[in-house]
């Protein structure tokens, strides 16, 4: 087969340790749980699970939100591409009582947001921006 | 690409039902949600058409409890199997872990069998994984069709399998014949893929 492949392809360990997962798990709680954020992911774009906090009332399916949602944003990116555009850069979606907002941290990774109309959709994306900024110094 | 919380002690896989369209992959899927309803604590998620077709993918989160010290909890995802969907199906197989390839028997499948194997292969590749050494388990669904002319095993075998060599099961997914025994296989393959993460 040669070296079109990369044998290491099928088990990407992202080597991130229990410290460096401590302190994204911090900035989840500190930068968007407390700033009213019911519940925050950090997911990779296969729907795993990286990181999660939330306000201890959100009681979501968080696995099948992560499938979800990393098939959604991959949909929508390849549909940007289909229209000439690098990516969309506002992914949200607008409900009754919550929100979900989804945000590129990285090639690998996305923040899934969860909000209720308390806060502000501009609000939101400053400290979702901050937090991923935060989220990337880990690396 | 499965992701090992060392912190949690937990490892997520991703385990995708491939094959051709209408050959059983949801069947699957649907077979070991209703056999293992009391460990599966969430509901199985299917984005299908209104002809109950599959647009997108069926997902089923499935704990199997702990492997050298980790909870594991595999992923089970189907792709929709109709030709013209095709940029969905790529887009499930994104960070695949295991592949279940769901063939289909009937002699008139034939063909369909071998091009769909065939997009798997051309797929992977454009995530840089060979078929070769992706952990893959072959299963020769419909055995239990009594009114339609099957191919036998041994030439399904000669189809699909004179290359790649993995295991494969005459299987029926509406019975659940060789269900839990493919899903079974293809877990403990992936596993053991994995095991110089889990060290």
């Amino acid at each position: 087969m040669g070296s079109e492949y990369d044998d290491n392809a099928s088990f990407t360990d992202y080597s991130l340790g229990p410290e460096q997962l401590e302190v994204i798990e911090q900035v989840l709680e500190e930068d968007l749980i407390e700033s009213g954020v019911h519940s925050v992911m950090l997911i990779d774009m296969a729907g795993n699970i990286i990181a999660q906090h939330d306000n201890g009332e959100a009681q979501h399916d968080l696995y099948s939100l992560a499938a979800l949602a990393s098939a959604n944003f991959a949909a929508v990116d390849t549909m940007a591409k289909i229209v000439g555009e690098e990516e969309f850069s506002l992914l949200f979606h607008k409900g009754e009582s919550e929100n979900i907002h989804f945000s590129k941290v990285n090639p690998e990774y996305l923040l899934i947001t969860i909000f209720g109309k308390d806060v502000a959709l501009g609000l939101l994306r400053l400290k979702v921006a901050e937090a991923i900024q935060k989220i990337n110094d880990v690396w | 690409m499965a992701f090992v919380n060392m912190k949690t002690k937990e490892v997520q896989a991703k385990i995708v039902f491939y094959g051709p369209g209408r050959g059983g992959k949801t069947s699957n899927l649907e077979y070991i949600y209703s056999k293992f309803r009391e460990r599966i604590k969430s509901e199985m998620v299917s984005i299908k058409t209104h002809g109950d077709r599959t647009l997108f993918f069926d997902f089923l989160p499935f704990d199997i409890g702990k492997i050298m010290g980790y909870d594991v909890k595999v992923q089970l995802y189907t792709v929709p199997g109709q030709v013209k969907y095709d940029a969905t199906r790529k887009l499930v197989l994104k960070g695949v872990d295991g592949i279940v390839f769901v063939a289909d028997s009937q002699v008139e499948q034939r063909k369909k069998n071998v091009l769909s194997l065939k997009n798997l292969q051309e797929n992977l590749s454009t995530y840089k994984k060979s078929i070769f050494k992706v952990p893959l388990v072959l299963q020769y669904n419909k055995r239990d069709l009594k009114d339609v002319p099957l191919l036998p095993i041994e030439v399904m075998d000669k189809d699909l399998n004179s290359q790649l060599k993995v295991p494969s099961f005459p299987a029926s997914a509406v019975t659940g014949h060789n269900v839990v025994p493919t899903l079974k296989k293809i877990i403990s393959a992936t596993m053991a893929s994995l095991q110089n993460v889990l060290k």
